[in-house]
């Protein structure tokens, strides 16, 4: 009887991995290359005591902490920290990226597009598919930590010790498998591909906050968040297992859940409640404007929200930055009499740079959504009527441009909001939108290029994302590595000056925005040139 | 006067003719038919209809406005009804129909929106995501059917309607073509195009093989004949254009090429019959004869 239950599973896993192994094998490659690529530049780096000394220094204060994690004990730091300290908060939020994207993928996205009905009538068990996704996603893991492990063993550093490697693999794949865990118990409350994706992301979001705000104040709430756990392993330097275990024990509870779940509800239906709805349209929906706003509301107002809680969670610890940077100040002064002034701004300048980046996912998402409207067959109802595809392809830029200043006003309130309590000098909101909003023009290049990829090539729209990885690579890692320089000046965000820092470059500025303009006419003209296709 | 023109279209998609040299003519009040095996290209000829592809090469009008250029303006006179519904999962019924006649640039009416859906038995308040295909089709039907325009373009419009919808929605279409509506009608239902459509054009891949009047049509096709009689009817088989001859005890059933007909009822008038039927060419046997030559031409 049990067997029955998981009857076919074995094929079901191999259709699931012929879905997706294109995006199995970028996501495989991206994550160990970018690893090993950064491992390796850091011996380059890094070559003596001091240089690791003045590392650990930099990176025991709370801004570094909020952003990055707990770090070390300053005296036991060494190279493999410092690849920890900086690659495993980012590299276990993109592993727990992909795990969410693939689980919704292989559950709910397939039920909800009718291809689970289909499986299902065959002679299939009841929770094959599930189990499938479920295997399918630990084979993913497991290569991921295999080649990782022996990629980081066998570099030859002293510090990358199989055990050290292996634990570093270990505790990157299973907080993605955490959150693969939590993504499958949320497919089946929800009851639709989107809602699944929201909620696991939420909660990706909320755990990140909870660590950051948990590391910085207090060490018992940070415990409540995987991600907590993921850096209190002391990777390369203490080698504790003990937060391997516990996330392990979690994937257990969270898989188990899931297959409960799964076997306790009918097919379609969730176990949230959905409602019905009106008869009438409103005046506003009728609009196109309205229309597009009903369509993208919660995409956008959700990316506010998360923007504007992330910027005000880093708000909040700026008055103990605050008080770290003048503690330095003094003893910089006595030390070599350089000025330690305005690192305060340095870090902050560094933060909406990251922050805009993230900006740049709804307002690219905006875009991508005509493609994917057109994609699902729904553009023709516009344009079989009297609607003119020009009309619908500039509300979605003006959409799109609305929506990088909403977002970017986001990142400036956020922080405004809770740091004008903490700080002794408080900066105005006026000053935290200027340096906000000086990322606009980069922006603007990011919307002429997706507006140049659906005009002109359709197919290639989803390579922006490629785009985007490369510029926060340039941004978070490009001065590390040593890129040359027209590498870091293919990044549209390299061009930005750091305001206040630096002084705003007027004609960078103006050409940044032009390119951009300039690319949407383009997109313009393509998209109302070429075949609409479905 | 030919209110939807289309001359020598052709339209690839890379390597793949999709569509070769396509003529077609929809008369102002007439049902045109548009029928054909699947990837025929029916789909493909209603889109650029529609000035959603573009022609690569031909002479493609309605109105007399080119349907590429002038798609905006041609389409305020317009109403569409694609075969596969897809609409938005978080809007209900209602508001699409709403969202869609607004989208026509004319004044709604409401009454006439109202009137069709309970027409068709629509639940407005349910979110498409909850209804099924056929109730998702009667949302494209009714935002259609409810906007008042010229031309009427329907691609396999009843597909997941059942019949008792399907009739009412035929009827519907009858009631248009009195008030001198024009109608191309893309289907697989062959009883729906007899019963329907003036004119008929058959598509076959990516070429038009067929045009003209049921009637004319029917010329080109073989009467079914049924005949039971106690004797064995010798040199059936050896009248020319005779096809498919068949014996079950005393019961024969053939095929007979139009042109043919008279010689089998001299043949046939030589022997005691005791019951005798013939019908009429179906839609249906022309359409299977090119289905054949289709799998005649795999097995070559």
């Amino acid at each position: 009887m049990i067997r029955e239950n998981f009857k076919g599973t074995s094929q079901l896993i191999k259709l699931l991995f012929k879905q997706h192994r294109l995006k199995i094998f970028l996501w495989v490659i991206g994550i160990v290359g970018i690893s090993i690529v950064v491992a390796l530049a850091y011996p380059e780096i890094y070559t003596s005591k001091e240089d690791i000394m003045g590392f650990a220094i930099t990176m025991d204060n709370p801004a570094m902490i909020a952003m990055l994690g707990s770090g070390y004990e300053t005296e036991s730091f060494n190279l493999g920290a410092i690849f920890a300290n900086e690659m495993l908060m980012f590299t276990s939020i993109a592993l727990a990226t992909m795990n969410i994207l693939l689980m919704s993928n292989s559950t709910r996205d397939d039920e909800q597009a009718g291809r689970l009905e289909i499986i299902q009538s065959l002679p299939v068990g009841k929770v094959s598919y599930l189990t499938a996704g479920v295997i399918l996603l630990f084979l993913v893991n497991l290569s991921i930590n295999l080649l990782l492990t022996i990629g980081l063993a066998t570099l030859g550093e002293s510090v990358f010790t199989w055990e050290s490697s292996l634990l570093y693999s270990s505790i990157l794949t299973l907080t993605g498998l955490f959150f693969a865990g939590i993504t499958a118990v949320i497919a089946q409350l929800s009851e639709t591909a989107h809602g699944t994706k929201q909620l696991a992301f939420g909660t990706l979001i909320f755990s990140y906050v909870i660590r950051m705000i948990g590391d910085v104040q207090s060490e018992t709430l940070s415990l409540f968040s995987p991600l907590g756990w993921t850096t209190r392993t002391e990777v390369f330097v203490e080698n504790y297992w003990l937060p391997v275990f516990v996330l392990s024990i979690g994937v257990i509870i969270l898989t188990s859940l899931a297959f409960y779940l799964r076997t306790k509800r009918d097919m379609f239906a969730g176990i949230l409640p959905s409602r019905s709805g009106k008869s009438h349209a409103s005046t506003f929906l009728k609009t196109t404007p309205g229309f597009i706003w009903h369509l993208q509301k919660t995409k956008i107002i959700s990316w506010f929200i998360l923007l504007f809680a992330l910027c005000a969670a880093f708000g909040a610890i700026l008055g103990e930055l605050e008080a770290y940077f003048s503690d330095i100040n003094i003893l910089q002064q006595f030390l070599a009499g350089s000025a330690g002034d305005g690192m305060m701004e340095q870090f902050i300048t560094y933060l909406f740079a990251i922050m805009s980046i993230f900006s740049v996912f709804p307002v690219l998402s905006i875009m991508i959504s005509l493609k994917s409207e057109e994609d699902a067959n729904r553009t023709e109802h516009f344009y079989t009527r009297a609607v003119s595809r020009s009309k619908i392809f500039l509300t979605y830029c003006i959409f799109s441009v609305l929506t990088s200043l909403l977002m970017q006003f986001a990142i400036a309130g956020g922080i405004y909001m809770t740091s004008k309590n903490v700080l002794e000098e408080t900066i105005s909101l006026q000053s935290y939108v200027e340096m906000s909003f000086v990322y606009l023009p980069a922006i603007f290049v990011f919307i002429g290029l997706i507006t140049l990829l659906i005009g002109i090539v359709p197919k290639l729209t989803h390579t922006i994302w490629l785009y985007v990885t490369y510029v926060f690579v340039v941004l978070y890692i490009g001065n590390l590595l040593e890129f040359p320089k027209w590498a870091n000046n293919l990044s549209a965000f390299h061009h930005i000056s750091e305001y206040p820092h630096e002084a705003i470059e007027w004609k960078t500025m103006l050409v940044l925005t032009s390119i951009g303009f300039i690319l949407t006419i383009i997109g313009l003209v393509g998209y109302t040139n070429r075949d609409i296709e479905a | 006067m030919s209110i939807i023109q289309i001359e020598n279209l052709t339209k690839s998609f890379g390597q793949f003719k999709a569509l070769e040299d396509v003529n077609l003519e929809v008369k102002q009040g007439e049902i045109h038919g548009f029928i054909g095996p699947n990837g025929a290209g029916k789909s493909t000829t209603i889109r650029v209809l529609l000035g959603m592809l573009k022609a690569d090469t031909g002479n493609i009008t309605i109105f007399g406005k080119d349907t590429w250029q002038e798609a905006v303006s041609i389409h305020s006179r317009i109403a569409y009804v694609p075969g596969d519904a897809n609409l938005w999962p978080n809007l209900t019924g209602g508001q699409i129909i709403d969202l869609f006649l607004n989208m026509r640039n004319s004044t709604i009416d409401n009454k006439r929106r109202d009137e069709l859906i309970k027409y068709f038995e629509l639940d407005p308040t349910k979110k498409c995501r909850t209804y099924s295909k056929g109730n998702l089709q009667k949302v494209l039907i009714i935002s259609a059917l409810a906007s008042d325009a010229d031309i009427y373009i329907l691609d396999e419009p009843t597909s997941g309607l059942d019949p008792l919808m399907e009739r009412k929605f035929q009827n519907y279409l009858l009631d248009l073509k009195a008030q001198g509506k024009t109608i191309l009608l893309s289907s697989h239902i062959l009883s729906e195009v007899e019963k329907l459509c003036d004119h008929v054009s058959i598509i076959r891949k990516g070429k038009i093989i067929e045009e003209g009047t049921l009637e004319e049509l029917r010329h080109l096709t073989r009467t079914n004949f049924e005949v039971t009689s106690s004797e064995n009817l010798e040199g059936l088989e050896n009248i020319e254009g005779i096809h498919q001859v068949e014996r079950e005890n005393t019961t024969t059933t053939f095929q007979v090429d139009s042109e043919n007909v008279n010689e089998v009822i001299q043949l046939l008038s030589q022997y005691k019959i005791t019951h005798l039927t013939s019908a009429p060419p179906r839609l249906e046997d022309l359409f299977i004869r090119y289905y054949d030559d289709q799998e005649d031409e795999q097995y070559d």
